[in-house]
């Protein structure tokens, strides 16, 4: 499977935010996006997604093969948001989300083990602290299997330990054939991975 | 979808999901009117199924905004929509709008015949009545989510969806309580106007989601 993005370009409420970005990821190849704040990296993963529409050049995937025809069908997205339900306990949202996804891939209680929220998956998510959030959140990409992942800031409130445990999550997913794209501005750990430097335009 | 049905279920009954809300405001509404009318047991059985259906109506709408408001502000709208080739989003909006519809609003059905009482209706007209709301409030949802889905990215978008919807809903009020009179006042017709209430439900199941799902696709940011 690879993921080819060719003279990519995204645009918010009519302003161009980049344009011409392009790359070609295979399988166990991770791309870090990196660069200052309002450069697009948000705006990229959205696109790649497919939650923005394509300004310009096109972004597809090679070899999915039935199950996996689109980048949204062969990717989990996790942006800034968690998509957990604060009213619903931990092992309900993941449950949901094992279930609604497809694929399903390892255990709800086994991904919380992974993620070191072992015997936390009765508390509402809501009750969570804002690094077991996240850490749950990392969970759902556990729960069902996507060869591509698209992190927006993925560790944004983790302590130095989940970091690492998080860095080792995501290279057992590219030794696994899976393909990582993560915007960031700190380092994650992943050795040969590729960068993406996003810079302003104009300056 | 049936996991994405039971979590909507889920989510409605606990701690802040609403789903007494519309039961309490249908109470509330249908409790005043007495007291407003006046003690004309008559006036009061006869305007008895209009004023279930209006109230049923607007308790219908009340809960629209959050339907998918709630799952946008989380960003469980973002994998809903990235879902769709796996469930076509349109589906999981019908999901989410039956999974709606029985958290919300079959309360209302359930309680409608209790109100009825209220309004010195009647066995038969309670009857009728309770079962065009069954039959028609479906139909109010459906199209209510279109609503809601053009309005999701506005913060306070519950007025401005029951301004949309509320024109689109009057065919549904007018077939619901022409069934209900029909089934009382002897001449008019029960079964023709019960039909195309059912006929309009069954046209906006199929309308309503898909119209809801191209507002979704075309509204993320």
């Amino acid at each position: 499977m690879r993921l080819i993005a060719e003279n990519l370009g995204g645009e918010r409420g009519g302003e161009t935010v980049f344009s011409g970005i392009g790359f070609a990821l295979e399988k166990g190849e991770a791309l870090i996006v990196t660069g200052p704040n309002g450069t697009g990296k948000s705006t990229l993963l959205r696109v790649v997604a497919g939650l923005l529409p394509v300004a310009q050049g096109h972004v597809r995937v090679e070899g999915g093969g039935e199950a996996f025809p689109t980048v949204a069908a062969a990717a989990h997205y996790l942006g800034h948001l968690n998509a957990m339900k604060p009213a619903l306990s931990v092992e309900e949202n993941l449950g949901f989300w094992r279930a609604f996804q497809g694929e399903p891939g390892l255990g709800v209680e086994e991904a919380l083990e992974t993620v070191g929220l072992g015997g936390l998956g009765h508390l509402p998510f809501g009750y969570l602290s804002t690094g077991q959030r996240r850490r749950a959140s990392i969970a759902k990409l556990l729960v069902s299997r996507q060869p591509v992942w698209l992190l927006d800031e993925p560790t944004a409130g983790l302590d130095k330990a989940s970091e690492e445990r998080f860095a080792g999550l995501m290279r057992g997913h590219l030794q696994g054939g899976g393909i990582v794209v993560a915007a960031t501005h700190l380092p994650l750990g992943i050795e040969g991975a590729r960068e993406l430097q996003m810079k302003t335009v104009g300056l | 979808m049936w996991s994405l049905f039971m979590r909507d279920i889920r989510l409605s009954i606990r701690a802040g999901g609403g789903a007494l809300i519309g039961v309490i405001f249908f109470l509330a509404v249908i409790v005043t009117i007495p007291f407003g009318v006046g003690p004309d047991l008559n006036l009061l059985s006869r305007i008895g199924p209009a004023i279930l259906w209006i109230a049923a109506l607007l308790a219908c709408l009340l809960g629209l905004d959050r339907l998918f408001q709630a799952d946008r502000e989380d960003g469980s709208l973002d994998l809903l929509v990235l879902n769709n080739d796996r469930h076509m989003l349109a589906l999981t909006v019908l999901t989410k709008c039956l999974a709606h519809w029985t958290g919300s609003v079959l309360p209302l059905v359930i309680a409608a015949p209790l109100l009825g009482l209220f309004m010195n209706m009647e066995p038969l007209g309670i009857g009728a009545t309770a079962l065009t709301l069954l039959v028609g409030t479906p139909a109010i949802t459906f199209i209510g989510a279109a609503g809601a889905a053009v309005a999701v990215a506005l913060p306070r978008g519950g007025l401005l969806i029951s301004v949309l919807v509320l024109p689109l809903t009057i065919p549904v009020l007018i077939f619901g309580v022409s069934a209900s009179y029909g089934a009382v006042a002897d001449p008019a017709p029960f079964l023709q106007p019960f039909l195309i209430l059912a006929a309009l439900t069954l046209f906006l199941a199929v309308v309503g989601p898909i119209a809801a799902a191209l507002a979704l696709r075309h509204g993320t940011d």
